[in-house]
């Protein structure tokens, strides 16, 4: 934690500035008001999001490297906002971090348009949003900013797989709470934690073309036992996740039968209504699940 | 010495009710293991307490269990970590796993007496942050995930983890006779096998498989690292059938959701996910496109856009999976007409809405390319990729010493002898 200025090499990723434009909107809003320096990777590539992998595994390797060594060319730490983005590009990290010769393989291809990852003594830092809030920013500097506390907003963490497993890949043994900060963030503004089963489990969406039935049923299971619980939305750092619990709701809705309708913000969003910011400026009309209950239980507590 | 609360859900069929709750002090050394902490309350409290162990080393696989939610070996888990991870969850106010924290009530009569009762639930636990009592939170053990319970932690496992490990054809199928002697193959072409094999059918896994959870048909992770463990063996002479086969069932190697949920639980590193991926890799490679969860349409679609576009064309990745190339347009299956019917309500809410009110979000192909030649790049990442297709495991690699930075100021053999020649041309110039 420092009081610093944070400037980061900013990877949005793709569904950010696809079926989620609200994410891309919202995470500027966020920077802005937190004091957070983005300078965007737009000549970056798709991560892969580990299908690539599943492909061919040098190619996710060397696309990722390409993206690494880019944000390397900025001398900045880069930053992610997309939990699928971070376990793919975690995932190349590792091996191409494990071994210097693998990674002079890799370098070849990339040494003809004038870029090299390099490991680096200190290992080099991909972050995403929510472990750079907590870890760099700081949860009580956080806590300073916050103009409309979410006082009586009941919140239920969705952190997506691919930022909670594998513990190892992930920097659990440095941060053994990385699957936490969610929780911590949701209290640093003010808001009330909702337990429920589905926290750290998956949406279902990688197979969401492969296996409807199978991905539909995760979503809707996860969103049910969370209003079942007590929850006002879930949030996630995750956009593909939010596509399942968001986007495909209604469909969920009909694979579990029963009634949902729960709104799932990003987690940009939840950070930027405590901010100040205004719903309508973050996008939330957008989303398919209706935040209008959101915005009702905010507003009965003046900003 | 220290002392710890084991909550652990316990089930005994014979006395007709449903399961519950109850916890045990043990007194133990924290480097000794959950197993350990439960043998003492069998011992020293009630004898009926019911787990299944062997070895207590980690090698015989009979212990699998839930500690704290997670699916694992309770000999190779240490009751001190399981102390402190209980501690740090109940901290921050994360909920106990499954229900942990309500009681389980009978199916019929009353509660036996030694049963603990919980206060009520609490939501978040913010008043108990930070205070002495956070540190006496119970160490939660329950019987493994996804398979019916036996007794207290004995689980079935014939129900699920082996009749699934038989599904796959869990043996060698070699061409023709057999030798007169042993099998004879360079040991090179099996070190890629050696991590699959390494599995000891504890069970772990399969207890943490989320898709297991939402589709119990799903062949899941153990079966499927077996299967390749077949797969990658250069003796046996079915692998394409086999990768068809497994293929093919629709809850096959396209049915897991990649939520990586094997690979923690593994006590033994097989990282069952890593292999059902090396199954999708080898089944395209073995040309095997047609199976009828789209799973390998899905794969090439992505593939092939960010080759293209350099980032996701989500309209053309779900047209491309459902219905492929030029055939898959002149001729769909039923189940592309029938996935792209489903999709539509979704496609025309997001519409609705504006989330992808923009052409090139709902016209599949409109979406642009990197700018400014990046997607050249991309293009020959590409090229050199395909020619070489390595594939680097960690698991047989290893990783290379920490890394030690050259001191660029530090004077080298080669940087000294070039000073030395240029200071040598600098006197012959003068």
């Amino acid at each position: 934690m420092s009081d610093g200025q944070i400037k980061v090499a900013y990877w949005p990723g793709c569904v950010s500035r696809g079926f989620t434009t609200e994410l891309h909107g919202s995470m500027a809003i966020a920077a802005q008001k937190l004091g957070i320096e983005l300078v965007e990777l737009d000549r970056a590539n798709c991560c892969g999001a580990g299908v690539i992998a599943e492909h061919n595994q040098e190619l996710a390797d060397t696309l990722n490297a390409r993206t690494f060594a880019l944000a390397q060319q900025t001398g900045l730490s880069m930053m992610n906002i997309c939990s699928t983005c971070q376990g793919a590009q975690s995932e190349c990290q590792q091996r191409l971090d494990a071994d210097s010769s693998y990674r002079a393989h890799i370098n070849e291809v990339l040494s003809g348009q004038g870029l090299a990852y390099e490991k680096g003594k200190d290992g080099f830092t991909n972050k995403n949003f929510l472990w750079l809030l907590v870890e760099d920013y700081g949860l009580d500097r956080l806590a300073e900013k916050v103009t409309r506390p979410l006082s009586g907003l009941r919140v239920g963490p969705f952190y997506g797989c691919y930022v909670v497993r594998p513990k190892e890949r992930l920097g659990y043994d440095e941060f053994p709470e990385r699957d936490l900060y969610l929780e911590k963030v949701i209290e640093a503004l003010g808001g009330e934690v909702v337990e429920y089963d589905g926290a750290r489990k998956c949406c279902g969406f990688p197979v969401i073309t492969m296996n409807r039935d199978t991905s539909l049923r995760q979503a809707g299971t996860h969103v049910g036992d969370a209003l079942d619980a007590g929850a006002d939305c879930l949030v996630t750092p995750c956009p593909l996740c939010h596509l399942n619990l968001d986007m495909q709701q209604p469909e969920a809705a009909k694979v579990v039968n029963r009634d949902l309708g729960l709104a799932v913000l990003h987690l940009p969003q939840l950070v930027s209504l405590a901010l100040g910011a205004s719903p309508k400026e973050l996008g939330m009309s957008k989303h398919i699940a209706s935040t209008k209950w959101v915005e009702e239980r905010l507003a009965a507590v003046p900003a | 010495m220290a002392e710890y609360t084991l909550k652990v859900r316990r089930y005994q069929p014979e006395s007709g009710e449903g399961a519950y709750w109850e916890e045990f002090k043990v007194e133990l050394d924290p480097s000794l293991s959950v197993l350990d902490g439960l043998l003492q309350a069998k011992d020293r409290d009630d004898g009926s307490l019911s787990v299944r162990c062997s070895c207590r080393a980690a090698i015989c696989g009979s212990c699998g269990m839930k500690v704290n939610g997670s699916s694992t070996l309770g000999c190779k888990t240490q009751i001190g970590e399981a102390h402190e991870q209980a501690n740090r969850r109940k901290k921050e106010g994360v909920p106990p796993p499954m229900g942990a924290d309500e009681e389980y009530k009978p199916a019929n009569g009353e509660a036996r007496g030694t049963r603990t009762r919980e206060p009520g639930r609490e939501i978040a636990g913010h008043d108990e942050r930070g205070q002495a009592g956070a540190e006496d939170a119970p160490i939660i053990i329950e019987p493994m995930g996804n398979m019916p319970v036996i007794k207290d932690l004995i689980t079935d496992m014939e129900s699920t983890h082996w009749t699934k490990i038989r599904r796959v054809t869990p043996w060698l199928l070699p061409h023709g006779e057999a030798p007169e002697r042993e099998y004879v193959v360079e040991p090179e072409s099996m070190i890629d096998i050696t991590q699959s094999m390494a599995c000891i059918q504890c069970g772990a896994c399969v207890s943490s498989c989320l898709s297991m959870e939402a589709d119990p048909d799903f062949i899941g992770p153990a079966a499927l690292a077996k299967a390749y463990r077949f797969v990658g063996d250069p003796r046996d002479a079915e692998t394409k059938e086999r990768l068809h086969d497994l293929a093919h069932d629709p809850h096959g190697i396209y049915d897991c959701t990649h939520c990586f949920s094997c690979i923690d639980a593994c006590p033994k590193g097989v990282a069952p996910m890593d292999q059902i991926m090396r199954l999708r890799r080898k089944a395209g490679e073995e040309g095997i496109d047609d199976d009828p969860n789209n799973g390998h349409s899905h794969e090439e679609a992505f593939v092939k856009i960010i080759e293209k576009k350099g980032t996701l064309d989500e309209a053309l990745l779900v047209q491309e999976s459902y219905a492929p190339g030029v055939k898959g347009k002149l001729k769909p299956s039923m189940g592309a007409i029938k996935g792209l019917i489903e999709s539509l309500p979704t496609v025309l809410r997001a519409i609705k809405t504006g989330k992808a009110r923009s052409a090139h979000k709902v016209i599949p192909g409109l979406h642009p390319k990197l700018p400014g030649g990046a997607q050249d790049e991309v293009k020959a990442i590409y090229k050199h990729a395909e020619e070489h297709r390595e594939e680097f495991n960690i698991y047989i690699a290893g990783e290379d010493e920490d890394f030690v930075e050259p001191e660029p100021d530090e004077p080298t053999d080669e940087t000294l002898a070039a000073e030395a020649a240029a200071a040598a041309d600098t006197k012959e110039e003068s």
